[in-house]
């Protein structure tokens, strides 16, 4: 494991920016200032030791440094050509309802807790491991990591159905691009 | 109810339990406090659709920049390993344009010295590409390819198409070599394939081939040549030929992949 390359991880890197971030460019933009700050501190990184725990790490600290600085939420709601988003919009894993669903109330969680049930879920680390990645105790990962469950769980089981216009206030989901046409 | 269930628990079940050990743990809680049982549920759930979600991301290819930014931090690591050699290339490419420069005025022309330094570092970085290609979908084992050898007759259409020339795929049985796929890529100048090759072992190897600068083989007046090069634990021979590069690379030793080097070239 901790012989791979660099670029093994990569996929893996991506795929949790993804849904982590629920933003294509925004995602790939946090797992390249990743491999830049890798690239700064390489004498850090210890051969030997796990690079891909490494790895995860630095990234947990761009995104909430991104975060503190708003920069996120600015790019997360970015105006996106339907014609470049064709191919995201016919994916095969996003078609099915729940994992839309899933995606939209995981966006309105809080960074941390989001980031923290991320890394046990899709990372499947351990909680100790969560807990050197985001620098916090593991107590606080245990608690995060119910107050997520638990969030989850009522904004998945509220009504889908009620009109969209409630829900376009301050609280409006912020993944969802805005799709405009532009031709 | 009278114990109720310790959170910290809840999710080891959740997170930790192989999902027949779940089901049955639910089923026993079920019983005592359905309540508890119906919120393991739903966070197993949870777990389950978060690990669903953007799947297909893992079997997309890599964007140059981030395979370029990892190029720079492997470079570093090596360059840590070997000493020198991030000194040693920027002194072969000053002391080749100074020889050019130089030469242009004093010691009659050689104006090939500046080209063949940047053409060193072009097939070094195709090379390089080819290394980081295999160690990506090498130990891939749902969709190590693209297109799989079931529909080779279109998989060679359709990488020839995409790389503007027809190609072949080289026979490696009599190595003990059979074809899984291949895929198409992006490269530094252009698209390039990548064709997976897998032995009865389950060892693989990887011919990455692409459209390079026209300059890379047209100085290289003694023929094409192999060349070989190892970062460790991937290593690959590469040669140019008519303004293509190819790279075979895999995890065997330099006599092996010689050998298998020498059909494939023979096969081009």
């Amino acid at each position: 494991m901790n012989r791979q390359p660099i670029t093994a991880h990569i996929p893996g890197l991506r795929r949790y920016a993804r849904v982590l971030t629920g933003d294509v460019w925004a995602a790939d933009d946090l797992v390249q200032d990743t491999l830049e700050r890798a690239c700064t501190r390489w004498r850090l990184w210890q051969a030997g030791t796990d690079l891909r725990a490494w790895l995860f790490t630095l990234m947990h600290n761009v995104f909430i440094s991104q975060v503190r600085q708003g920069l996120t939420r600015a790019r997360l709601a970015p105006t996106v050509d339907l014609e470049d988003v064709a191919q995201e919009l016919r994916a095969p894993d996003t078609s099915t309802g729940f994992a839309i669903d899933l995606q939209r109330c995981l966006l309105r969680l809080p960074d941390d807790q989001r980031a923290m049930l991320l890394l046990v879920t899709l990372e499947e680390m351990s909680y100790e491991a969560v807990a050197k990645v985001t620098g916090v105790p593991i107590g606080t990962v245990m608690s995060r990591l119910s107050r997520a469950r638990s969030r989850l769980r009522e904004l998945l089981d509220e009504p889908k159905d009620r009109p969209a216009a409630t829900e376009m206030g301050s609280t409006a989901p912020r993944s969802v691009p805005v799709l405009r046409r532009m031709k | 109810m009278t114990n109720p269930m310790n959170p910290d628990d809840m999710h080891a079940l959740v997170d930790l339990l192989a999902p027949e050990a779940r089901q049955r743990a639910i089923d026993a809680l079920a019983l005592k406090d359905p309540q508890a049982a119906e919120t393991l549920r739903s966070w197993i759930e949870q777990r389950d659709g978060l690990r669903e979600l953007n799947r297909s991301v893992l079997d997309e290819p890599i964007p140059a920049s981030l395979l370029q930014a990892a190029g720079r931090f492997s470079s570093m690591q090596q360059d840590m390993k070997t000493g020198w050699s991030r000194f040693g290339m920027a002194a072969s490419v000053l002391l080749a344009f100074g020889v050019g420069w130089l030469s242009r005025g004093e010691l009659g022309a050689d104006p090939a010295a500046p080209a063949i330094a940047t053409k060193a570092m072009a097939q070094h970085e195709f090379v390089r590409q080819a290394s980081f290609a295999y160690a990506v979908y090498m130990p891939e084992k749902r969709h190590p390819v693209e297109v799989t050898a079931a529909e080779q007759d279109h998989l060679v259409q359709w990488l020839s198409k995409r790389l503007g020339r027809t190609l072949k795929v080289p026979k490696l049985s009599t190595q003990g070599y059979e074809l899984v796929g291949g895929r198409l890529l992006p490269g530094e100048t252009g698209a390039r394939a990548q064709f997976m090759f897998q032995n009865a072992e389950g060892q693989r190897i990887t011919l990455y081939l692409g459209a390079v600068d026209q300059r890379m083989d047209k100085i290289d007046q003694g023929g094409t040549g192999f060349r070989y090069e190892s970062d460790g634990a991937v290593s690959s021979f590469y040669w140019f030929d008519q303004g293509f590069g190819y790279a075979l690379s895999g995890q065997l030793n330099r006599e092996q992949l010689m050998a298998l080097s020498t059909l494939v070239y023979q096969q081009l």
